[in-house]
Parts: C-alpha cells; structure tokens; sequence
C-alpha cells in the first residue's frame, strides 16, 4: 500500500518537473516579451524619455493625452471604423456561409478557398493594389467603372469625406474570409434533429434560421464579434500604408496616433499613456460586450 | 434533416435551379473580393511604364516579365529580402513547433503546482494590445541590446507565441489521458512520451501552427520595419514598402513586387488548404 503510494508521488514529482522543463520555453518568451513590456510602458509613461537621460514627469503624458483633440478625434475614427467593418463583415459572412452549406464538400471547400485567398496576401501587397484602385485620376480603377454609371471623379483617399468609406470598403474586401469559415465550422455541427423538428411544424427557411440556427451559432458570434472589436481597435497597418492618418486626420486610429508619437516624433512617454488607455478601453469594451452578448452562452 | 428544404426524387430539377442560383451568386461575390489580387497579378506582367504615359488596360496586350526584371533590379537586395523572409519564416516556425507543442503538452496533461496560474498569464498575455509592448519591446532591441538589423532581432521576439501554446494545449488535451497512463505504466519517460506519443498524435495542430506562424512572419511588416534600417537586413514586406516609396507612378512593377511578395504564400496556400482552412477553426469553435 505504501509502497504504491510512494511510487504515485515520485512519479508525480517526476511529471511536475518534466511540466517545468517543458514550459520554461514559453516561461522566458512571456516575461521577456510581454510581462518586462507592460511594466516597461506602465513605467515609461510616467517618464519623457531621451536618448541618454530619463525625467519623471508624473501624469502629464496622460493629462496630455486627455487633453489632445486628435486622440479623441482618433477614437471617433477607430470606433466609425470598428461599428461599421466588424457587424457588417459578420453578417455578410453569415449570409455566405449559409449559401455554402447546402453543397457537397468538394464544392464547399472550393467556395472556403475562394473566400479565404484574399486573406493570405499581406497587407503591403493588398495596400498597392487598392491604392491604384482608388487612383484619384480618372484613370483609377474604381473611377473608371463608376464613370460608366455617369458618376464623375472622385479623389477616394484625398478627401476627407470618402477616405473612411475606402479603408472600410478595403477592410470588408479582404477581411471575412477567416470569418466565413468558423461559421461554416459552427453550422456544420449543428444537429439535423432540429431542422426535422422544424419541418414537422412546418417552418420555412427563414424561420429555421431565426429560430435554430441563429441561437445555436450564438457563441461563434459572440467569439467573433469580440475578437473582431479588439483587432479592429488596434487596427493601424492600413491607414498607415493607404493614407498615412490623412487628409486632415480623417482616418487616423488611435493604433495609428500611437506609432506617430512612438517612431515619428519620438514621445515614448505619451506613446506609452495612450497605448495603455487604449487597452483599457478595450478591456471595457470587450466586458461590456461579453455581458450584452454573452448572455445564456456556456464555454 | 436539415436546414434546405429536401426535394423529392420527382423534384430534381428543382433542386438543380436552386442550388445553381446560390452557387452563381457565391460565385459573383467570390470573384469580387479576389479581384484585387487577380487584378495584382495580371497586371504585373504589363510594361513597366510609368502610369499616365500610356493610359493601361487591365489587360496587358503584350505580357512581359519586365516588370519583375524592374522591381528586382531596383535594389541588388531584393534577392536578399526574400531570403531573409524565409530565414526568418523558417526558423520561427521550427521553434513555435517545437516550444509550443511542449507547453501544450504540459498544460493539458502535466499536473504541475502552479500550472493553473501561468496558463491564466498566457491567456493575459494574448490580451495585451501589441501597442502598449512595442515601444518598451523597440527601446529594449534596439537601444539597450543594440540588435538592430540582427536575425535576432527579427526572430527573438516570436520565438514562441502565446496563441500557439494556447492551440496547441486545446489539442493536445483531447488526447486520451489512458494512452499517455498506459505508456508511462510500460516505462516511457515523459520525454520519450512526448517525442513518441505526443508528437505523432498532435501532428494536424502542429501543421496548423507551422503554416500560420509562416505565413503571420512572411506577412508581418511591422515588427521588421521598426528593427530593420540597413537594407541588407530587410524582409519582403519592408523591402516592398521601400520601393513602393521610391516608384510610386510605375505601377506594372509596384504589382509585380506584390505578387512575388505574395506567390510563396499562394504556392503554401494551395498545397496545403486543407491545414490553412482547419487553422481557423482550431479554438474558434467549441467542440
């Protein structure tokens, strides 16, 4: 008895230290890389930092940033930018993915792939591509289609009443191909027994997805919807290669601010005090977004 | 049965139409958002001319691969970014494999003191928007370690990420815990166990983890342009900004760079769908 005993603890001290050995990579990556970080910006924020000297000064980083017209302007921009790409690219993903459900799955493997591929190119390829389709001259692209509806030129990304629509346009383009197939993932897993429950009484397409399936892919919603929040806030690679923030801060987000101040002009201090509100607001958002729409869902 | 109405044997043709229609529009939509990149790709076999002096066809009338020849002999680096990208790709990927499949491993099956609250770090950690890092990350790198334009700059930082850990211990817990009791009980060591067991087991995450890790660091253009200031040291994706900078009316050879840039990402993509399309669901969907 005993003697079992004593063998079981061994053995467990002998997982516990392999469990050890085996999470030390990952250990050192996280403190290296996240955990020195946080401390460092929480730190730095706090500071104006130069090249050789550092000076404490307190909450002015974030007294300033508060006070900054172009931070608020860039968290209009962002939340512009979030509420009309991440509601509308679900949606359209969940009406394709709909579509691609009554096929065999050959045919939905090759709708996936169409859907995925504009997905893998980079975001520096894609953004050539789109900035010649929004060429202002009435050679561009998307100025000479619209030309063959009578509609006159117009200067996409230069003007700062179309420069947002056309970051958003390019987002929506490029980005529910990831979208379409966790949904395909979700609705194949829904069971048949309650469609033919349905049929028995009768329901018709519409009502089976308002009634069954919308409900069920409830949790893939709720996922998706808040991942796409808190990507689409920290979002800043497009408007940086596609406008560069501008013209007049139309399209400057608040990932975007944050880069200017760090590796433009070089305030690491309020660089730092607005990432770090930044993640706050996130934190907020998501939480509240988790309680509106997570309720009933079970993980 | 499910959820499109069922036609009978008699009713056929119906269903043909039917599904014809959703594939006809499926496939509209489809072609609309790959436009950009079919448009990327055609057109760089234009002549490398500088836009508004002939006004160009989506078509090109006589293709030319002169358009890479310009992108490649814009800088005598070119060949170097590619290179560099691949470098840096692979060696990223090989060890987020290999770190990521053991933390997994751990995680799932080690019962070790402590593990609950560093599985809870790693779960922070993928919630730390990558702005409030990247400065304290650069001032480290590049100011205290002097590793600017450094492989170890490039590679360091990703050496293992927290997302993949976090894939791979989801997988990996769905082993049986018999399998992994019965080994130990033949006399396996945990190594061997893991080298042995768990490894063949996991091989479908691992796939998965090696193909978005490659593709993430071959798309990443922002942790390579703050580290990189010595055009020899370049990725790709830098490299291609450059030029872009540099030539911004020559339009055939700005798609041209694009889709070299792009091809290796197509030639992965294709050989190997299956893994890119199970890689998204992996930990999106509960199961």
């Amino acid at each position: 008895m005993s003697k079992t005993k004593m063998k079981k603890s061994k053995r467990f001290n002998n997982d516990a230290i392999w469990g050890y050995i085996f999470v030390i990579p990952i250990l050192i990556s996280f403190v290296v890389f996240t955990l020195y970080p946080v401390i460092d910006a929480f730190i730095v924020s706090f500071q104006k930092y130069k090249p050789l000297t550092v000076e404490w000064v307190g909450f002015s980083n974030y007294i300033a940033t508060f006070k900054s017209t172009l931070f608020y302007k860039s968290l209009q921009n962002t939340v512009v930018y979030t509420i009309i790409t991440v509601p509308l690219s679900m949606f359209l993903s969940f009406a394709v993915s709909l579509m691609i459900l009554p096929f065999t799955k050959k045919q939905q493997s090759f709708f996936k792939a169409i859907y995925y591929l504009p997905a893998i190119a980079s975001g520096v390829a894609l953004s050539f591509v789109w900035k010649w389709i929004y060429d202002p001259l009435p050679t561009g692209l998307l100025n000479s289609i619209l030309r063959i509806f009578g509609i006159s030129n117009i200067n996409w990304l230069g003007n700062s009443e179309t420069s947002m629509l056309s970051l958003i346009i390019m987002a929506l383009f490029s980005g529910f191909g990831g979208t379409v197939i966790i949904y395909i993932a979700a609705l194949i897993g829904i069971d048949g027994t309650y469609y033919e429950a349905a049929d028995i009484d009768g329901a018709s397409f519409f009502q089976k997805v308002r009634y069954i399936v919308w409900p069920m892919v409830k949790p893939t919603t709720v996922f998706l919807a808040i991942t796409g929040v808190i990507n689409s806030f920290q979002v800043f690679q497009n408007a940086y290669l596609m406008t560069g923030g501008g013209p007049d801060n139309s399209t400057t987000m608040v990932g975007l601010l944050i880069f200017n101040k760090a590796f433009k002009y070089f305030e690491y201090g309020e660089a730092c005090a607005q990432a770090l509100i930044l993640a706050v607001i996130i934190a907020i958002f998501a939480v509240i977004q988790f309680k509106i729409t997570g309720e009933g869902v079970e993980y | 049965m499910s959820l499109y109405k069922k036609y009978s044997e008699k009713e056929k043709g119906k269903r043909t139409f039917r599904n014809t229609m959703i594939a006809l529009f499926l496939l509209i939509l489809g072609l609309t958002t790959l436009f950009p990149i079919c448009y990327m790709i055609i057109s760089s076999f234009s002549q490398p001319i500088e836009a508004g002096a002939a006004s160009y066809s989506i078509i090109p009338k006589n293709p030319t691969l002169s358009s890479y020849k310009f992108f490649f002999d814009f800088s005598k680096y070119s060949f170097r970014w590619i290179l560099n990208s691949f470098i840096v790709g692979a060696s990223v990927t090989v060890s987020n494999v290999i770190f990521a499949s053991m933390a997994g491993y751990a995680f799932a099956k080690l019962h070790f003191p402590g593990a609950k609250v560093l599985f809870f770090l790693i779960i922070f950690a993928m919630m730390v928007p990558y702005q409030v890092t990247q400065v304290p990350l650069y001032i480290l790198v590049s100011n205290v370690l002097n590793l600017q334009n450094t492989y170890t700059a490039l590679i360091v930082p990703s050496v293992v990420t927290c997302y993949n850990v976090f894939m791979a211990k989801q997988f990996i817990g769905s082993i049986p815990s018999a399998l992994i009791e019965a080994a130990k009980i033949e006399g396996c060591s945990q190594f061997r166990l893991y080298v042995n067991i768990i490894l063949p087991l996991s091989k479908t995450v691992l796939a998965v983890i090696a193909i978005t890790t490659f593709m993430g660091n071959w798309n990443n253009f922002f942790w390579p342009f703050l580290v990189t200031t010595s055009e020899s040291m370049q990725t790709i994706q830098v490299g291609l900004k450059n030029f872009s900078f540099a030539n911004t009316t020559y339009f055939a050879p700005m798609m041209a760079g694009a889709t070299v840039s792009a091809l290796p990402m197509f030639i992965l993509f294709f050989s190997l769908q299956k893994y890119f399309l199970e890689g998204v669901t992996i930990g999106a969907v509960k199961g």
